[in-house]
């Protein structure tokens, strides 16, 4: 039996495996994320592509804990994002030179804005639900159009740049492949973050939210309280990716709290298996790359994405994840 | 003092009495069987007495406090927890995840981000402890939702258990069920009632199963209250071979 072991509850995985094999995975992941910058030019790929496809890992997971593990699907978590890259951008281009403070006041814009808004959007469910995080999201997108003497407007905010990092003794430049590892250290935190809640009373809370509310609430539980909570935690994550974006390319636009995004970081979800921890992982690596190449060929990219989710939605309803890791029946 | 009292209880929906002026009490370490046809209004009891909506006349009191109009949450906190006539379990988790979720609520450690070994262990001998009460251990990593119904049933009644109930409401625990599974639902019951002394009430069809576990038995019909009695009271009581018989005639 395994029922002693850390696994996520309703989880696309095969229980019965012993620790070495569970594990395995995971390390060679990790070590394929460290040596990025060693393999990715021989493939012909560059470090800024590879953060790219982790900060937009590192925000479909966030969105994950609310969309796979607590069935809630908001299609506003671009304003999370967002609010986390103008935030960095701003505090860069007009209060600091602190690349660290900036990430922390982006994320914490971010992650308090969806602290505030999720109690109003708990308060529906569906359909409902997610037409008001539509709602909410759009306000802060329309607000970065106009407010062009602080947001830059439709042009975007420019004039910032991440700045280097000084330890005492050492300089961390910033360059791509430094940044990168930044990059990579925040993805590890939050990803970390997110196994321990799955795997704690909160998490096996979040995922029986997921599968039947009506029991919940006859066991005590005020499922619209902790539904709140996971949208909270989803946002900072979220925010956080934001922010990591603004400086990956020194520029944000309002494109960056559009619907158009959170829909793109639900595909991300689907296309990966949103039942799955990794799964946004793995839709990230495929989406940012089609993104990349697809783009050089044509700017019709949109379409070949819409295709390949349209054929996973069909082929693999789980996601590529879901596809390889089906579960056992014991 | 009885566990559980109700005075003059009335329920109306619109223009419909579901039902109208029922009195009744609840002794600890009861097991009450309410029965009747169709519609007599056995559900819409169970829904007053667990919260799910208030009555419109009467009084309910519960372990001395009154408790109308009091809502689910707070009277699951107070000790009546109920099962669904459609099972409510959480179907894509195993039937440990099933339990452990529940105890982990009944704990009230659901806000907890993370948890420490010794954490981990009080709840996994309580979910063992449970699994063992309901005699589902050796299916404890089979996916709810892949499982037969009457499983799935002693699942639900081990979510319930979790909270440490004084009084359980069972509806219609043995329906659909096949032989085997009813008289493993049967055995349950009685077991629960006799060993974990938890007072009990259940809506049930099957008369063998009223006859055979019930200390004592409801009889509803068409929203009021016809016959109240131990077995063999109930069987001779002319009013209820009326209501019986007459819907068969």
């Amino acid at each position: 039996m395994n029922t002693q072991a850390s696994t996520i509850p309703g989880e696309t995985a095969v229980p019965a495996k012993s620790n070495m094999q569970q594990r395995l995975p995971l390390l060679v992941l990790g070590i394929a994320l460290l040596t990025v910058p060693l393999w990715l030019p021989l493939l012909g790929g560059y470090t800024d592509l590879a953060s790219r496809v982790l900060i937009f890992a590192l925000a479909a997971m966030g969105l994950n804990l609310l969309l796979g593990f607590t069935g809630g699907l908001s299609f506003g978590h671009a304003a999370y994002f967002g609010l986390g890259s103008y935030g960095t951008g701003l505090m860069l281009a007009n209060y600091t030179h602190s690349t660290l403070l900036a990430i922390v006041v982006g994320t914490l814009i971010g992650g308090a804005a969806a602290t505030l808004l999720g109690p109003i959007a708990v308060r529906r469910r569906g359909i409902y639900f997610s037409m008001i995080t539509i709602a909410i999201g759009q306000m802060f997108y329309f607000i970065a159009v106009r407010w062009n003497s602080f947001t830059g407007g439709e042009d975007g905010l420019t004039g910032f740049s991440r700045q280097p990092i000084h330890f005492p003794g050492y300089t961390l430049e910033l360059h791509s492949t430094q940044f990168y590892y930044l990059v990579l250290v925040c993805f590890g935190g939050g990803a970390l973050l997110l196994w321990t809640i799955l795997n704690s009373p909160l998490g096996h809370l979040f995922v029986a939210i997921r599968e039947n509310q009506k029991r919940l609430t006859f066991l005590g539980i005020r499922v619209d309280v902790y539904i709140a909570i996971s949208f909270a935690i989803s946002g900072f994550i979220v925010a956080l990716a934001g922010s990591l974006d603004a400086l990956l390319d020194n520029f944000t636009s309002p494109d960056n709290l559009r619907y158009t995004l959170s829909g793109n970081l639900l595909i991300i979800c689907v296309l990966g298996g949103m039942r799955n921890f990794w799964g946004p992982l793995i839709g990230a690596f495929i989406f940012v790359l089609v993104q990349d190449y697809i783009s050089s060929i044509t700017q019709n990219w949109m379409t070949v994405i819409g295709l390949i989710f349209v054929l996973s939605v069909i082929f693999f309803p789980l996601g590529v994840m879901g596809f390889f890791r089906k579960r056992s029946r014991t | 003092m009885s566990l559980l009292t109700l005075q003059n209880v009335s329920r109306r929906f619109g223009a419909v009495t579901a039902l109208n002026n029922i009195s009744l009490s609840v002794e600890p370490g009861e097991l009450r069987a309410v029965i009747g046809p169709n519609g007599a209004g056995k559900t819409t009891l169970f829904n007053l007495i667990s919260g799910f909506f208030p009555p419109s006349d009467g009084n309910i009191v519960f372990d001395g406090e009154p408790i109308t109009a009091v809502n689910p949450a707070v009277l699951v906190k107070k000790g009546i927890i109920r099962t669904f006539q459609i099972t409510e379990i959480f179907l894509d988790l195993t039937v440990y995840e099933n339990i452990r979720v529940a105890v982990e609520v009944a704990m009230g450690i659901s806000l907890r981000p993370w948890v420490n070994a010794a954490m981990r262990a009080r709840v996994n001998a309580r979910v063992e402890e449970l699994m063992e009460i309901v005699k589902i251990s050796h299916k404890a990593d089979k996916i709810a939702g892949e499982m037969s119904h009457g499983d799935q049933r002693v699942v639900e009644v081990g979510i319930a258990l979790s909270r440490h109930p004084k009084l359980l409401l069972l509806d219609e625990p043995t329906a659909g069920m096949g032989d085997e599974e009813t008289n493993h639902m049967t055995g349950l019951i009685r077991s629960l009632n006799k060993e974990q002394k938890i007072t009990m009430l259940f809506i049930e069809h099957d008369m063998n199963i009223v006859f055979g576990v019930a200390d004592r038995i409801t009889v509803l019909d068409n929203g009021t209250m016809l016959a109240e009695g131990n077995a063999r009271e109930i069987a001779d009581n002319p009013r209820v071979q009326a209501a019986y018989l007459g819907q068969a005639a």
